[in-house]
């Protein structure tokens, strides 16, 4: 990676009342990106993302932006933007002084002024609204208030809060387009924080997991969901059966392991001989059979359908087989009359490749 | 909310008795006032009487109160009012907008001992400061160690306005803290963020949004400094009269009622002006209120 | 380069601000030093009050026995007392009445209702004196014996503490959730049993607090009882402002003293009764 337009580099926020809200944390964002900090609530992304626009510092650590430590900067001199949850559009001004606000006060001179401010208004559809109050708008074309106030900025890093989370259903996918093509156009670089795991995987080039402060994994959206680093990762991002196992043995590449409710299988790992691990196994990669899979390759079990919850595109499936484990099993609804083709107290085999299931170990 | 008409047994009940209390003893006392206003001492036998009165007989009383000497002291009591309240927004906004970014657990403490001294009496608070502004009081034996003074602190403008602000304070205090504490921080973060100081966030963002707290604080503390009686009397002393003294002192030891009266309607229609101001600037800034 | 923050400190956590400590600071030993020096020199042996030369109950002991002092204090708990209770009842009449009744002309009733708050206190004390002298209930009221000779301070004090009584009951009432009277209803409490046992009951500390508030008022006031007392009847306030007139005493203090440990300690007792109790722990 060339020198990264944003380094985190161990940065730990304490609170007063002594909780620490990030711990030792050390990220770098390269030029261009559009990264995602992903986590649930109270997981201390917001507070990083606060500490990169300078809202709140760190105790201790640094935050190098554009070459420079800022870890100190007041949020005015640094060359980052926000875009609030709330989206924060000053009610006493008009939609046009909002965008101005941000070239006034650090003055910019006033044809130039107003050539962004067109420009900015312009980039987000709301040349039309330029004179209205943000009283009169709705949430959405605040929200574009505070994206085109934020931008005309011409900072070298974008914020954003949420961005999505108070909008409707359907304002929701139209936002995440236009975010992803505004950071195509704008060539910045988009820190988003987001509780919401699609729509960072929908969104982000890179993510960073965090939980309790720390983070747990970054990686590409697809390196996340098809190789998570450890439990918690595998289980935040989509859905995943968690099956404890003990490792047996070693056979080149591969592992025996004695599985909850599978017995003995093998699986390519390298973990050590006696570790107790999980494995992953995400439900879209399960197929049910009516019979016994003929296959020898396959990890199979037999069970008893439990449960089938019916989704439109697709049915989950919930499967109980030997020793309480219960596994989920999307199956497309793939013809139109089918549906799942699976009953509740049907007996039925599961079964999936063994290179589908992850080794977890922590 | 029901209409009166469903429940006439319950709405009478609930409203005779209040309504009926406030028309005898304020609106009608009021009436009196009014009809005073416009009347006269009677002249009988060629002697001006103590207790008798000419009823409406015009507006002299109004025209009086224009004459030079009354229109000099209204004139002040507005100047100083305005000067005393100035000085309230001065000290009570930084107050409000400290206690808003306090640590929580010390916001109930702070807001308490702001408000403690509201509820102790005014004569009580104003007998205080006397004691320590007279000549031979603690402020002038602090200055007589630095070796100045000592000074006549009392019996002045200087006192009159020190004692309002001290008095008022606490109106001031608290529509400023309602208003900064509703007030979004993510709208003095944006702010911020997009490059403004801290000065500037402050006179662009944070002082229009809690403009309606502020107008309401200044006319909550204007209206009873241009009222006060208490304070002018007691500290001001004959060189710093307000209104309020003048027409105590139609009433008790001038005993010209009518002239009172008028004055008092006087001061009456300026409390009125003050809340119509705040009432129309209230309307015009709706968009404003957050 | 602009000053730099200290690590862990956000720009708007102003409450870590030297300057702003300092303020605070300066401002609330201006607000205090008074009335800490005026409690401090109510035990004071000099009897000008000026320097202290040592501490001594002395001043409680003759404000005691100063019976016209003493009376004057009864005085104004009588009337306190008595005002508070009427005008409780009558603000939550008030209260009670705009808040479940739509009438033509509400907004008008309540600028009424809200008169005696807004206008000065001087007009409202000279009207009521014009009334009490021209209507006979002066005379009347001055020739009744104690504590009826009271009576027309005691009307003139529910006329301006009702308002505010009203005030403070509504804007708790605001807050209540309308289904559990409707609920009480469904389950076949009459409309009588309903208030007596659902909106009393919500009522009650918007009803403390008002009375509270009454009470302060009225034992507080000075200027109005100044125009409406009669020449006998003389509250602690007009007491004290006819002492003050004379002079700084150290037996002023004392008893402005006992009058401020009075307001303070129903004060804070009001705040505490208000506050929502707190969750339990475990």
């Amino acid at each position: 990676m060339s020198e990264p337009i944003v380094a985190i580099r161990n940065v730990s926020k304490k609170f007063p009342g002594g909780v620490i809200a990030v711990d030792d944390v050390s990220i770098d964002i390269a030029q261009n990106e559009f990264f995602a900090l992903l986590g649930p609530s109270g997981c201390g992304k917001t507070t990083l993302l606060r500490m990169i626009s300078g809202l709140e510092t760190p105790t201790s650590g640094q935050i190098i932006i554009g070459g420079e430590d800022m870890a100190l900067t007041p949020p005015n001199k640094r060359p980052t933007n926000m875009v609030f949850q709330s989206y924060a559009v000053f009610p006493h001004m008009t939609v046009a002084q909002n965008v101005a606000y941000g070239l006034k006060v650090t003055g910019v001179e006033s044809s130039e002024i107003k050539r962004r401010v067109a420009e900015g208004l312009e980039m987000v559809k709301l040349t039309a609204l330029a004179d209205r109050k943000p009283d009169q708008m709705s949430g959405g074309q605040r929200q574009r208030v505070a994206l085109a106030r934020a931008l005309v900025k011409r900072p070298k890093v974008l914020l954003l809060d949420e961005p999505l989370s108070a909008l409707d259903a359907k304002l929701r996918d139209d936002m995440r387009m236009e975010l992803t093509r505004l950071q195509e156009t704008v060539g910045i670089t988009f820190i988003i924080v987001t509780h919401d795991q699609d729509e960072a995987l929908s969104m982000a080039s890179r993510i960073a997991v965090m939980e309790k402060g720390a983070v747990q994994q970054i990686a590409t959206p697809s390196e996340l969901y098809e190789h998570p680093r450890n439990r918690f990762v595998a289980d935040f991002i989509g859905k995943v059966n968690l099956i404890d196992a003990t490792v047996l043995g070693q056979k080149g590449r591969s592992i025996s392991c004695d599985a909850k409710g599978l017995g003995k299988i093998e699986i390519a790992s390298d973990k050590a001989v006696g570790s107790s691990v999980s494995i992953a196994v995400r439900p879209e990669k399960l197929r049910i059979s009516k019979g016994r899979p003929e296959n020898k390759s396959v990890v199979k079990l037999e069970g008893t359908v439990r449960d089938v919850a019916y989704y439109g595109d697709t049915s989950h499936v919930v499967i109980e087989g030997k020793d309480g484990l219960n596994l989920s099993v999307n199956v497309q609804n793939d013809t139109r009359l089918g549906g799942a083709g699976v009953e509740r107290g049907q007996k039925v085999w599961v079964q999936w490749a063994p290179e589908d299931s992850i080794i977890l170990t922590e | 909310m029901e209409n009166w008409k469903e429940n006439r047994r319950v709405f009478w009940t609930l409203g005779a008795p209040p309504t009926i209390w406030l028309l005898a003893f304020f609106i009608i006392p009021l009436g009196f006032l009014f009809i005073m206003s416009f009347s006269d001492k009677a002249v009988i036998d060629g002697q001006v009487s103590i207790t008798e009165y000419d009823y409406l007989t015009g507006i002299a009383n109004y025209i009086r109160a224009f004459e030079s000497l009354y229109l000099t002291i209204i004139w002040k009591s507005i100047w100083i009012s305005a000067l005393a309240t100035a000085l309230c927004l001065l000290t009570a906004y930084p107050i409000a907008f400290g206690i808003c970014f306090a640590p929580e657990r010390w916001k109930p403490l702070l807001l308490l001992l702001v408000i403690l001294p509201f509820w102790i009496n005014l004569l009580i608070r104003t007998y205080a400061l006397i004691a320590v502004f007279r000549t031979q009081g603690y402020v002038n034996k602090v200055l007589g160690v630095v070796g100045v003074g000592p000074f006549e602190m009392l019996y002045n403008n200087f006192a009159v306005i020190f004692g309002l602000v001290y008095v008022f304070m606490p109106f001031m205090v608290l529509p400023l803290y309602a208003t900064i504490e509703r007030l979004d921080k993510s709208y003095l973060e944006a702010s911020l963020d997009l490059g403004a100081s801290q000065f500037t966030t402050f006179m662009k963002v944070t002082v229009p949004l809690t403009m309606p707290g502020i107008i309401s604080g200044v006319i909550l503390v204007f209206i009873p400094c241009l009222g006060s009686f208490l304070t002018p009397d007691l500290l001001g002393g004959a060189n710093a009269i307000m209104i309020g003294n003048v027409i105590e002192r139609q009433f008790k030891a001038a005993n010209d009622w009518p002239f009172g009266a008028a004055l008092s309607f006087l001061l009456m229609y300026a409390t009125f002006g003050a809340l119509a101001l705040r009432w129309l600037i209230a309307s015009r800034s709706k968009g404003v209120d957050v | 380069m602009a000053a730099q923050l200290k690590p862990g400190q956000g720009p708007l956590d102003y409450g870590s601000r030297l300057w702003l400590k300092i303020l605070f600071g300066l401002i609330f030993f201006l607000l205090y030093a008074p009335i800490i020096t005026l409690v401090a020199f109510s035990f004071n042996t000099d009897k000008r009050g000026i320097v202290w030369r040592g501490f001594t109950l002395d001043n409680y002991s003759k404000a005691w026995n100063n019976a016209s002092l003493i009376e004057a204090l009864t005085n104004s708990l009588v009337i306190a007392f008595l005002a508070t209770l009427i005008a409780t009842v009558l603000g939550a009449l008030v209260a009670l009445m705009l808040w479940r009744f739509r009438f033509p002309f509400k907004g008008g009733y309540e600028g009424f209702m809200a008169l005696p708050i807004v206008i000065p206190e001087i007009c409202m004390g000279v009207a009521l004196l014009l009334f009490f002298v021209n209507s006979g209930m002066m005379d009347f009221f001055v020739a009744m014996p104690w504590p009826l000779n009271l009576g027309n301070i005691v009307i003139a004090h529910v006329s301006f503490c009702f308002p505010f009584v009203a005030v403070v009951v509504r804007s708790r009432l605001v807050g209540f959730n309308r289904q559990l009277e409707e609920a009480s209803k469904d389950l076949g409490a009459s409309e009588w049993q309903t208030f007596w046992s659902i909106i009393v009951p919500y009522m009650k500390p918007g009803l403390i607090a008002g009375a509270l508030l009454a009470f302060t008022l009225s034992l507080d006031d000075f200027v109005i009882t100044f125009f409406t007392s009669g020449p006998e009847t003389v509250t602690f306030p007009v007491k004290v402002y006819s002492l003050v007139r004379r002079g700084v005493s150290p037996e002023i203090n004392a008893a402005s003293t006992v009058l401020i440990v009075i307001t303070v300690v129903a004060t804070v007792l009001a705040m505490k009764l208000q506050a929502p109790p707190k969750p339990r722990k475990g």
